[in-house]
């Protein structure tokens, strides 16, 4: 080969891998605008030292009884937290799923009418806009303390994420077969029925088992602002410096999580 | 197809009667057991308060939307001086809103950090997580999985809780509560993403005699690159989301403002802090929108 | 000189895609390997360098076994086998010019590769292989925006750039149109004839095999049941590789243009053009 290399070689062709960007230019002023940013951001943090060097005692102090976690002392408190998550859990999934299937299809553009198209779309914009929490600091307010505020909030947060999820996925089904089924003479309540929900139902099911999951997890924080839940006993212990029960929910919550993926991946895998 | 034959005639049915069976069990179950937590939920419900949610929703909205004096609006018009109380209501909270600058760019440097910090973090491990590329399937796999799974189960909002325990209030708690979650969102869907590279092409580096890592720069990573700016870029987006409530429990950003506000019960300030997270997050979502497109 | 002796695959599952097969493969000859879907064609030529490993048998590359090579010695072993793909596997989202140098991988240390830092000499000869495959001036593009006749000729000059002893093809011409093909067969009859290279090319069609190899392998359930010259593969020794159908029936190929796909160069630019 080294043979050939020499007879074609007339002068040595220089070879560098085009950059990304042609415009060197451009191309440094983007570098050191991020590296610029980045040192700013970095030297935003305050860093206390000594609040550090406590803070070492407090780590070695929790992980110690991330090791030895406490279920007994705190348990029916934390028995109680658990099942209400649970229970809110269930309710908001099944209200929310109920909900966001006529809003997912209402905000279909290829299903539904111009103004209930609008409509719901500004009602998915809303419920998406704000975090779970802002949502039930405001249902707090309004319902007061307790799971009932909780359960609206994770109602409200089910509607946002699956209609828009839902309406989407509509909108990308395939059109030949609703045209197919139309070609039949069916109503627009058969053409959703027969050609619309097959093609979405499996994906639909994965999208609320997924979403099980995460109302789960969201049920485990918004008790910190007093919509009931397990959050409400885990913030309890953190501020009593229990870690040990600390340690012993978080333990509950991650096998809890653990146990919703290995269900509903069996659930997937029968039903897909 | 469940057929049966029923006297002369052949029916057609969608189950079996087996299945028919167990499929309504199944469904009579879940629906029970759904009921029973309605029943459940509404026993630890306080009626009367959800009942006066309208009034308390109303009274809400009014506090945060509307100054004190809007019950005087009549007579402020007769005495002339209601523009002025108007130019003054805004100017105070066109001044709050000022003052709310720094957190809220404290609380995108959380975002942006704690991406960053997550995504250095979850890189590795979701190369120790892909069946192709770990280095055992049997030990270093499933330890990667556990980790990236423990991760996404703890909200960030939790690990601030713990890490403003055990290293105080402040910015870096919430960088890496940030971090700490986005690790396992990240880390899922990049292992997902090297699991679907096109074998052929690692083979086709492979059988130049290139060595592990050579094979991993020019075999594997140039085929996620895309996919890896893409969930980074997601995930900023979501935690810019989350990094305005982390506040709450102390771990830096717009959240403290918003602590303080309700705290004192100063739902005028409640509703400039929703405005400014509300920009924030519909313009974080166009400038997403933006880079994802850019870079796939 | 490529010896493989007694070469056994057994998957997991039990299946065996090769029931010991014994080949030799002398230096510079072009071998057609030939055979149904699933009688281990890959699998043979990927037991060669190792992408499949096999189960029992010995292969030997100039008396180098291959077999019980730990894995530096593996590596540097297959600097001297490059291999070209069915779907031409580059890296799709790097540029010609990387994936041409890809072929320099073992030869070049980690971080200069990383930097792209290829010896001057590699640069210059990778230049003069896009020449000589008809891809002037395409250095800079990405890989995927080539079409799939310039893609495989992407493949072919990676794999020449590791200055092999033997070219292991696997279906170089299945994801082509048939006249692609047949211009690429031509390129790779040609490149290996004056690089003196020895190639096992794996390859479903017959006629192209006929044409452009010294040597045919048929390979039938993992079993060697054709060795000779195209000339003794007649229709009617066809069937025992393929199973019973009729060969006599095949139509027959169009050789009007192919003397002069063969014999020219030129006929790469109309495609790179």
């Amino acid at each position: 080969m080294s043979g050939t290399s020499s007879e074609t070689r007339t002068s040595p062709r220089r070879w560098r891998r085009p950059p990304m960007i042609a415009d060197a230019r451009k191309r440094w002023a983007l570098y050191i605008a991020i590296v610029a940013y980045l040192l700013w951001a970095t030297a935003s943090i305050e860093i206390d030292i000594p609040r550090l060097i406590e803070g070492l005692d407090r780590a070695r102090e929790f992980f110690a009884a991330a090791l030895t976690p406490d279920f007994v002392s705190r348990w029916s408190d934390i028995w109680t937290g658990f099942i209400e998550s649970l229970t809110m859990t269930a309710v908001a999934t099944s209200v929310g799923v109920a909900l966001s299937i006529p809003i997912g299809l209402g905000a279909a553009s290829n299903l539904a009418i111009r103004p209930v198209y609008l409509i719901c779309r500004t009602i998915l914009a809303v419920t998406r806009a704000f975090h779970e929490i802002i949502l039930a600091i405001l249902f707090v307010a309004m319902f007061g303390f307790g799971p009932f505020a909780g359960v609206v909030t994770l109602i409200v947060s089910t509607i946002g994420f699956l209609g828009k999820l839902i309406a989407e996925d509509i909108e990308a089904i395939n059109w030949d077969t609703v045209e197919a089924i139309e070609a039949t003479g069916a109503s627009w309540w058969q053409k959703v029925i027969y050609a619309v929900t097959p093609q979405v139902i499996p994906r639909f099911i994965g999208l609320s088992l997924y979403r099980l999951d995460i109302n789960f997890r969201e049920s485990a924080i918004i008790g910190i602002v007093g919509a009931g839940g397990i959050g409400a006993t885990l913030t309890t212990a953190f501020q009593r410096y229990e870690f040990e029960s600390v340690s012993a929910i978080l333990i509950l919550i991650i096998g809890t999580v653990y146990a919703f993926e290995y269900v509903s991946g069996a659930i997937r895998r029968r039903v897909l | 197809m469940p057929v049966e034959q029923r006297e002369d005639t052949v029916v057609w049915r969608r189950r079996d009667k087996r299945q028919a069976v167990i499929h309504w069990f199944v469904t009579l179950g879940i629906a029970a057991v759904v009921l029973w937590c309605f029943k459940l939920i509404a026993d630890d419900t306080t009626w009367e308060f959800v009942w006066s949610a309208p009034e308390q929703g109303a009274d809400l909205a009014i506090r945060m939307f509307l100054p004190e004096w809007f019950v005087d609006i009549p007579q402020l018009w007769r005495d002339g001086e209601l523009w002025v109380h108007v130019a003054e209501y805004f100017r105070q909270r066109g001044l709050y809103a000022m003052e709310l600058w720094d957190p809220l760019v404290d609380t995108i440097h959380i975002a942006t950090l704690g991406t960053v910090l997550g995504v250095m973090i979850a890189s590795p491990l979701a190369f120790l997580a892909a069946r192709n590329t770990t280095p055992s399937t049997t030990f270093v796999r499933p330890i990667a999985l556990a980790l990236l799974v423990t991760s996404r189960s703890v909200n960030s909002l939790i690990w601030a809780l713990l890490l403003v325990v055990i290293i105080g209030p402040g910015m870096l708690a919430g960088i890496i509560a940030i971090a700490l979650r986005s690790v396992g969102f990240c880390g899922k869907l990049l292992y997902e993403a090297i699991e679907e590279i096109d074998e052929n092409t690692r083979d086709a580096v492979k059988s130049t005699g290139a060595s592990g890592m050579q094979v991993l720069t020019f075999g594997v990573i140039p085929q996620i690159a895309p996919a890896f700016a893409g969930i980074s870029i997601y995930r900023w987006d979501i935690n810019i989301r989350e990094a305005t409530i982390l506040g709450l429990v102390g771990a830096g950003g717009i959240g403290m403002a918003l602590q303080s506000a309700i705290d004192t019960l100063a739902w005028g300030q409640v509703s400039v802090i929703f405005l400014a997270i509300l920009a924030t997050v519909v313009l974080s979502e166009w400038v997403s929108a933006k880079a994802r497109a850019a870079v796939t | 000189m490529l010896v493989i002796e007694g070469l056994l695959k057994r998957y997991p599952d039990g299946f065996e895609a090769l029931k010991g097969v014994d080949v030799t493969i002398e230096d510079g000859e072009l071998v057609a390997l030939i055979g149904p879907s699933g009688a281990g064609k890959s699998t043979l030529i990927r037991c060669v360098n190792r992408l499949v490993e096999p189960t029992e048998g010995t292969i030997e590359l100039n008396e180098l076994e291959l077999t019980t090579l730990n894995r530096a010695g593996l590596r540097r072993a297959r600097r001297r086998m490059a291999m070209i793909f069915q779907n031409y596997a580059l890296v799709e989202r790097l540029t010609v010019m990387e994936n041409v140098l890809s072929g320099r991988l073992g030869s070049v240390g980690f971080f200069k590769s990383l930097f792209r830092r290829f010896p001057q000499d590699d640069v210059d000869n990778a230049f003069a292989l896009l020449e000589k495959v008809g891809l002037e001036g395409l250095h800079d593009r990405r890989a995927d925006a080539l079409s799939g006749g310039q893609q495989q000729r992407v493949g072919i000059a990676r794999a020449l750039m590791q200055d092999p002893d033997i070219l292991l093809v696997d279906e170089p011409t299945a994801s082509l149109d048939p006249r692609t093909a047949r211009q690429v067969m031509g390129l790779l009859a040609d490149l290996c004839e004056e690089h003196g290279l020895a190639a096992i090319i794996n390859i479903h069609d017959v006629p192209l095999a006929r044409d452009y190899t010294d040597r045919i392998l048929g390979l039938k359930a993992g079993e060697l049941v054709f060795d000779g010259p195209p000339e003794e593969l007649t229709d009617d020794v066809l069937p025992e590789i393929y199973g019973g159908e009729d060969w006599s029936k095949e139509p027959s190929e169009d050789d009007e243009e192919e003397e002069d796909i063969r014999s020219s160069g030129q006929f790469l630019a109309e495609e790179v053009l």
